[in-house]
């Protein structure tokens, strides 16, 4: 049932349904309304039983869950930023050791500079540690994919983190449906762990493996990775038909037929890109879906990624992804960093940078709305004087205003 | 004829008293003051951490001839300071994380010691940089007696994300993270820590307690921690007038409440031994602290008073008899 | 799809208003999208919200930079910041103030609207009066209604008693509905 929600309270009721036992609460802008909502809902009753624990930090908070999911426990925590890089460690501990944890991730960037607004520098310092990676292009799927979330980690032992576009969906009032409790009960058994600290059958979780069998345990770390790529479609489905909406892919197609410029991106970006343009907004990132985008961009003649991080040196992590799923082709991939720190990704921006790539004359590497002037500015500064002060410091003195 | 005439000093309740002579009046009186942190900066209206921030740094300067450094965690003091493309600091400054400042800051005192170079090191953060996410890098700090003079600014709760609960946070209050619903709504008992005693377990050569009510003593101790090498903490605390729900014009008035009914005991140790503590005044009963704050409406909006302030009495009452500050009733 | 951009400071209620006015839009069968430009908690702080209605899904996420309608919590933000960018002449214009739109020295600036489009509402003396402190939003919802017809005066109050239970729902109720008649009985300019 739709009701008018901000997209955070109502991924905490989301939550809820799913039933975790163990909720770990560290605030850490834009992920607090998840986390304050919760303590509201274990606090009334409506989620019950449930440990909500106000950890120190982001590396107790992870920790936390952990422990409560090797003891049996189904574990949530969120974080974003700063937060997902503090406790980065645990994150590929989680993986490695097979927990099936599921974390929002509200996509913030990283500093320095500080900055608390959108973009995916967080997820991607993160893309490799082990967990699934599943990125909600707008406020209703980042709802879903959590209910798909907790399935797939559990059916398989690997971590779920579920990306959400920081204040642009988390902080989002708009109509949501909440699954109900009883589509979720019926899509989401309870926690049934395949390896458990039980003193009735005591397992040692934890050893240090050597150059006998790393390699072994990380081949196998991939090959689950690579189930989700047919087990995400199969439960989407088997959610679609208990919400009575479509919800989840390994990745969104729009507008593919006939369009030789196809526009990829994920999250809630995607919804700038909806010009009359084919798009894939990508869903999974990890597992990354080769052979369905792939086929996705059969016809294109050009790629344009639209890219909310950067790789420093190299451009684009996305972009570089995506070209692997063209191996074979000789077309352009394109890549254009959007949206960093959370300066707004708007059409008015996007269209000429499309335009430009049908007719074959956008670079390969390109940044959108960048400030060349405050650039060139500071280049000079930096080049007439060795000791010039902090390069972050001495821009925002030229920057544009914000808007 | 004549007459002898006494002059009463009125002390704390006058910042830059005229009857004092200059020798002892508040380096907030003078206007050659370092001004550390400058005006313009974007805090809430009544901010007791801009006051105790402002107030620390200026004694500091003082105290050092203005050769100091500061680093800062990330938090209420970091944000409204440096609102880009400003910065309200006049002293070397540097923000690197929320967890990291102590183990920065001896960082730059390593630096400067192997570069020959005088400079004192200050570190700042509020109680959720201090007592929660940075409080491994602290007792690093601690056990090594690097020399650092660490002030946290304690609002007792993580005020810029939205005021969340903290280990600072007292027992009862309303955070967003301790929501009042149920039959004890707010921070649970029984749980937070101390951070003053936690250093003096570390017996540093100076550890101190200060708020913002108290100008003459805050400065007082900063000098004296500037006098000290080695690691230094100094705890000061500063009523957050969005966080506690209180009037923007009684942030002192609190932190002076804060004190006379003893849930913020004000001392001086050394080598893990209280040296020094304030009797306090005037004693005043919980419920004249607990009252004007809406963070503890709950516990007056039933019929009958929550049996909760009558434990919170009594964990003030416990604090004044082990640090004996007992003052008149 | 119609677009509105609110501006006030911290601890004016800006984001609620959004919020609410979504929310009255909702209960209209609207489909609403509200949210904040965003920063970190402070009072007094200038804050904008935004909100799109439409009678189709939003997928629209950017700031709002050539909004329909603009309404003003705090006129002190007049001032300092380009709190009346983008508003098309074809716009409304709301301001929280018990003086005219001369005495803000808005009157040739006004001049350029459609006649009725620009209005001044003493929201926060109505606030004053029926909360007992100058919390605005509710009143200024209730004269948005009137100004614009863009969500009806009962659907607001809705939506404010389905936010704020009892005797606080019902005064915000009351400024909102207050505000709204004075907005269509006034003559403009105020």
């Amino acid at each position: 049932m739709l009701k008018q929600l901000e997209c955070s309270r109502a991924i905490a009721e989301t939550i809820a349904r799913c039933r975790p036992q163990v909720v770990c609460a560290y605030p850490i802008t834009p992920q607090t309304h998840i986390v304050e909502a919760l303590s509201e809902l274990v606090r009334d009753g409506s989620l019950s039983p449930c440990e909500y624990i106000n950890v120190e930090s982001e590396t107790s908070a992870l920790s936390v869950a952990l422990g409560a999911s090797a003891t049996g426990a189904r574990a949530y925590t969120a974080t974003a930023s700063q937060g997902a890089l503090h406790m980065a460690e645990v994150i590929y501990n989680v993986a490695g050791l097979g927990l099936p944890v599921v974390m929002t991730l509200g996509n913030r960037a990283v500093g320095a500079p500080i900055n608390i607004w959108n973009d995916h520098s967080d997820a991607m310092a993160l893309k490799d540690a082990g967990w699934i990676q599943l990125f909600a292009r707008d406020a209703q799927e980042s709802l879903d994919l959590h209910v798909l979330a907790f399935r797939l980690a559990e059916e398989l032992s690997v971590p779920v983190m579920v990306c959400v576009d920081g204040f642009v969906l988390t902080h989002s009032v708009e109509p949501l449906d909440v699954p109900s409790q009883e589509a979720v009960d019926r899509f989401l058994p309870p926690y049934q762990p395949v390896q458990v600290l039980d003193p009735a059958d005591p397992v040692s979780i934890g050893a240090m493996v050597g150059p006998e069998a790393f390699t072994e345990v990380r081949y196998l770390a991939h090959h689950k990775q690579l189930q989700v790529l047919t087990r995400l479609p199969e439960l989407a489905a088997e959610l679609a038909q208990l919400i009575g909406r479509p919800s989840g892919a390994l990745l969104h197609p729009y507008r593919l037929d006939g369009a030789e410029t196809i526009v990829v991106a994920m999250g809630s970006v995607t919804g700038a890109a909806g010009l009359a343009i084919g798009a894939v907004a990508l869903c999974a990132f990890r597992p990354f879906p080769l052979a369905a985008l792939a086929e996705a961009l059969a016809d294109a003649r050009r790629v344009v990624v639209i890219e909310r991080n950067l790789a420093p040196g190299l451009g684009g992590a996305l972009a570089s992804n995506v070209r692997m799923a063209l191996r074979g082709r000789a077309i352009p991939v394109h890549t254009v960093i959007a949206g960093l720190g959370g300066r707004p990704v708007t059409r008015a921006a996007l269209r000429p940078v499309f335009e430009s790539a049908a007719r074959d004359a956008l670079d390969d590497l390109v940044f959108l709305d960048l400030d060349n002037a405050a650039i060139d500015r500071e280049l000079a500064r930096s080049g007439e004087r060795r000791r010039s002060g902090p390069a972050a410091e001495n821009l925002l003195r030229d920057a544009r205003r914000p808007r | 004829m004549s007459q002898t005439v006494r002059f009463y000093q009125t002390a704390t309740f006058t910042v830059g008293n005229r009857l004092l002579d200059p020798a002892r009046r508040t380096v907030q009186a003078s206007a050659e003051r370092a001004n550390a942190i400058t005006s313009g900066h974007r805090a809430c209206q009544g901010c007791g951490e801009a006051l105790g921030a402002r107030y620390v740094l200026d004694a500091a300067m003082r105290a050092t001839g203005g050769d100091l450094v500061a680093v800062n965690a990330t938090g209420c003091l970091e944000v409204f300071t440096t609102p880009s493309p400003q910065t309200a600091w006049q002293l070397p400054w540097l923000h690197s994380l929320f967890g990291n400042a102590a183990a920065v800051a001896t960082g730059v005192a390593a630096a400067l010691r192997v570069q020959g170079k005088r400079t004192r090191v200050i570190a700042q953060g509020g109680d959720g940089g201090t007592t929660d996410i940075g409080f491994g890098c602290l007792s690093g700090m601690f056990e090594r007696n690097d020399d650092v003079l660490y002030v946290c600014y304690d609002n007792e709760g993580y005020m810029n994300t939205g005021v969340q609960r903290s280990s600072a946070t007292p027992p009862a209050a309303r955070t967003a993270t301790t929501p009042v619903i149920g039959p004890e709504g707010g921070n649970v008992f029984g749980t937070g820590k101390s951070l003053p005693l936690i250093a003096m377990a570390h017996r540093l050569p100076y550890v101190a307690t200060a708020t913002v009510a108290d100008l003459h003593d805050l400065e007082a101790k900063v000098t004296r921690a500037m006098t000290v090498h080695g690691a230094r903490y100094l705890h000061v605390l500063v009523p957050c007038p969005l966080g506690w729900g209180h009037p923007t014009d009684e942030t002192i008035q609190m932190s002076r409440l804060a004190i006379e009914c003893g849930v913020f005991p004000v001392f001086e140790a050394v080598n893990g031994e209280v040296e020094r503590a304030t009797p306090i005044r005037r004693r005043q009963p919980i419920e004249a602290y607990l009252r004007p704050q809406k963070r503890f409406a709950h516990l007056f909006a039933g019929d009958a008073v929550d049996p909760r302030v009558a434990r919170l009495q009594a964990l003030a009452d416990d604090n004044i008899r082990r640090f004996g500050i007992g003052g008149p009733p | 799809m119609l677009e509105i951009r609110i501006h006030g400071r911290g601890g004016q209620g800006v984001v609620t208003a959004a919020e609410l006015l979504s929310l009255a839009a909702f209960r209209e069968g609207q489909y609403a999208q509200a949210f904040p430009s965003f920063g970190s908690e402070r009072m007094g702080a200038p804050v904008t919200s935004f909100c799109r209605l439409d009678a189709e899904p939003i997928r629209l996420r950017e700031p709002i930079d050539r909004p329909d309608v603009i309404v003003i919590q705090d006129p002190t933000l007049l001032a300092s910041h380009d709190v009346l960018a983008g508003l098309s002449t074809d716009g409304w214009l709301l301001v929280n103030s018990s003086r005219g739109f001369a005495e803000l020295g808005l009157a040739d600036w006004v001049a350029q609207f459609r006649p009725g489009r620009a209005r001044c509402v003493p929201a926060s003396e109505l606030a004053r009066q029926h909360l007992g402190r100058p919390l605005p939003n509710a009143a200024l919802l209730g004269g948005l209604a009137g100004l614009t017809g863009a969500v009806g005066i009962d659907s607001i109050t809705s939506a404010i008693r389905e936010r704020f239970a009892g005797a606080v729902g019902e005064r915000n109720s009351a400024a909102a509905t207050a505000a709204f008649t004075l907005s269509r009985t006034e003559p403009v300019p105020c």
